[in-house]
């Protein structure tokens, strides 16, 4: 079923992207040109197929757990856009 | 000096007919002729290439002998290198200098290669043309009005245009592949966790995967060497005995099966692509290589199921932009929210948002079964083929894309028809098995054509001794766009 207006608007709203009217229409069409063609999927029988999410089945690696980063807050944060006192600034969230 | 393999750069530069600092030189020089046509790079430093090759020259004077030492390689934007500017192609990491080395980079310095500058790319890697990169499309040697390929078009553009001895990509769904077909170079995927991902910007997590672009099996066998190993900062990374990739270079093919996938000669391959491709495999008959009949039954499905996988991870991967630790930031704005929303829509280009919305939606409540829990099930059925195949034959080879390079702007406008480049070697990436494209001839005006050949897991020594064995027969890949 395609995308409605609405739809387009909630996904970019879930996805914290910004979208003007202009582009939810044009936007609109192309998502539907790509749910059409992803839609092929739907034709085939995958009943009882093992989902496969990863190229290798093993589990993850455990670490032992233990401190092996060192304090390099400076550096991280000479490229913020905002930082005081070594605190990320933000607009604020709690009036 | 310019179309020298590295092997025989190393030797130049071990009985000091050049030195590390003048060889630099030399391919700065061709960066500052070529690349304001090209736009091949994104960053070039010309102080910090020519101290790291001053640092590699006194090495090689120490009686150093690593192979590489001393060798200029160009680095696709999208690793983080410490001191460089690192803008994965995207506006939103315009401003950003990396803190730290990706381990490719580690590993490459470590070798006493020097850094050549960093390599346009399609924003995040999302792209099969280069021509999303905030930084303008990169321009195919080969005929300047076509794309290079993508999205390592930068890092293609410049190996081919002899900008640089050789390159490294990444590669999601054909990112290494298709842009080495398109600009008649040669490229590898490696199988997925040879290479650590650390400071590799992430796209798509389970499919990610870096690997070189460079003029020959050869060269790619000694960059792969530099390349892979375990790192333990990637979840994913492998840990296996070290190889040598170059080791079994020389074996004669008698005997070698190759599947010849029927799947990937039918409709919607061009016939010069096809001609070239067919020629190839009958070289390699005449290399004592046996044609076998083999089916992929599945594979028309991958692209279906790449573009919701891919994009599901994008959008989890890519929530990390929003204008609060690095990056872009939206001049003004409401509050958090609104400010969220402007850096994001501000920061990021079409193809990237257009990506975040399916991954986005994908994933939304009510859809997970429908679309990707279905395109990981496909995703099975896909790997289930290979290893079918596997059981007859050693290699599958076939054509890397359908058609050889298209004009600049022809498929801007139509993602469908942008995704659908990617159709022969997305396959690879799904499975995670080793892919790579060999230069096998030209195609409608005179642009090259790749052949793709896919192996088992962990079988990269034997692709390259298969496309080593082949480029000792032809001479594809010895030539070079008239600039």
């Amino acid at each position: 079923m395609p995308l409605s207006l609405d739809e387009v608007r909630r996904i970019a709203e879930l996805a914290r992207i910004g979208i003007s009217d202009a582009e939810t229409r044009a936007v609109q069409g192309q998502l539907n040109d790509i749910f059409e063609l992803i839609g092929r999927m739907q034709k085939v029988d995958t009943e009882g197929v093992e989902p496969m999410s990863h190229a290798h089945g093993s589990a993850l690696r455990l670490r032992e757990d233990k401190v092996t980063e060192g304090d390099q807050r400076e550096q991280f944060q000479s490229v913020a856009p905002q930082v005081e006192a070594g605190l990320y600034l933000v607009p604020k969230v709690i009036e | 000096m310019l179309n020298a393999s590295l092997k025989e750069l190393a030797g130049a530069l071990a009985q000091k007919k050049i030195s590390s600092v003048e060889l630099t030189q030399l391919f700065l020089n061709r960066i500052e002729k070529l690349n304001p046509a090209l736009n091949a790079f994104i960053t070039v430093d010309a102080q910090k290439s020519l101290a790291q090759a001053r640092a590699a020259d006194e090495r090689i004077a120490k009686g150093g002998t690593q192979p590489l030492a001393g060798i200029p390689v160009a680095h696709k934007d999208i690793f983080v290198t410490k001191g460089w500017l690192t803008t994965c192609g995207s506006k939103i990491l315009s401003n950003f200098t990396g803190p730290y080395d990706a381990n490719v980079i580690e590993r490459f310095n470590g070798a006493g290669a020097v850094t050549l500058g960093k390599t346009n790319m399609d924003e995040f890697a999302m792209g099969s043309s280069t021509e999303t990169s905030f930084y303008g499309p990169v321009r195919n040697p080969w005929g300047q009005a076509y794309v290079p390929g993508g999205s390592s078009g930068g890092s293609a553009a410049a190996v081919a245009a002899r900008m640089a001895p050789a390159a490294t990509g990444t590669d999601t769904g054909g990112s290494i592949r298709q842009p080495a077909a398109l600009s008649g170079l040669s490229g590898l995927k490696p199988t997925y966790g040879l290479v650590s991902r650390y400071g590799m910007i992430a796209f798509a997590s389970s499919l990610d995967q870096g690997g070189p672009i460079a003029k020959s099996a050869e060269d790619l066998a000694l960059l792969l060497n530099v390349m892979a190993g375990f790192d333990a900062r990637d979840s994913t990374s492998v840990e296996r005995a070290r190889e040598d990739y170059a080791r079994d270079l020389e074996k004669p093919l008698a005997g070698l099966r190759i599947g010849v996938p029927k799947e990937h000669f039918g409709e919607g391959l061009a016939a010069d692509v096809g001609k070239a491709v067919e020629a190839a495999l009958a070289q390699l008959e005449k290399l004592g290589a046996k044609r076998v009949p083999i089916g992929l039954p599945s594979s028309g499905l991958s692209v279906p199921a790449y573009y919701v996988i891919a994009p599901a991870e994008a959008s989890s991967n890519l929530s990390r932009y929003d204008g609060v630790r690095y990056g872009h930031r939206a001049k003004e704005y409401r509050d958090l929210a609104d400010m969220y929303r402007k850096t994001r829509a501000e920061g990021f280009g079409a193809e990237v948002r257009r990506r975040i919305l399916i991954g986005t939606y994908v994933l939304s409540h009510g859809y997970y079964d429908a679309y990707y829990l279905k395109a990981q099930k496909i995703r099975r059925l896909i790997a289930n083929d290979f290893a079918e195949a596997f059981k007859l034959c050693d290699l599958v080879v076939g054509p890397t894309t359908p058609t050889v390079a298209f004009k600049i702007g022809a498929k801007a406008a139509d993602p469908v028809q942008m995704y659908l480049n990617d159709l022969y070697t997305i396959p690879a990436n799904l499975a995670g098995l080793p892919g790579m494209s060999i230069p096998c001839g030209f195609g409608k005006d005179n642009l090259p054509v790749g052949l793709h050949i896919v192996g088992n897991y962990f079988t990269e020594a034997k692709m390259l001794n298969v496309a080593h064995q082949y480029q000792k027969a032809t001479d594809w890949h010895k030539r070079e766009p008239d600039l």
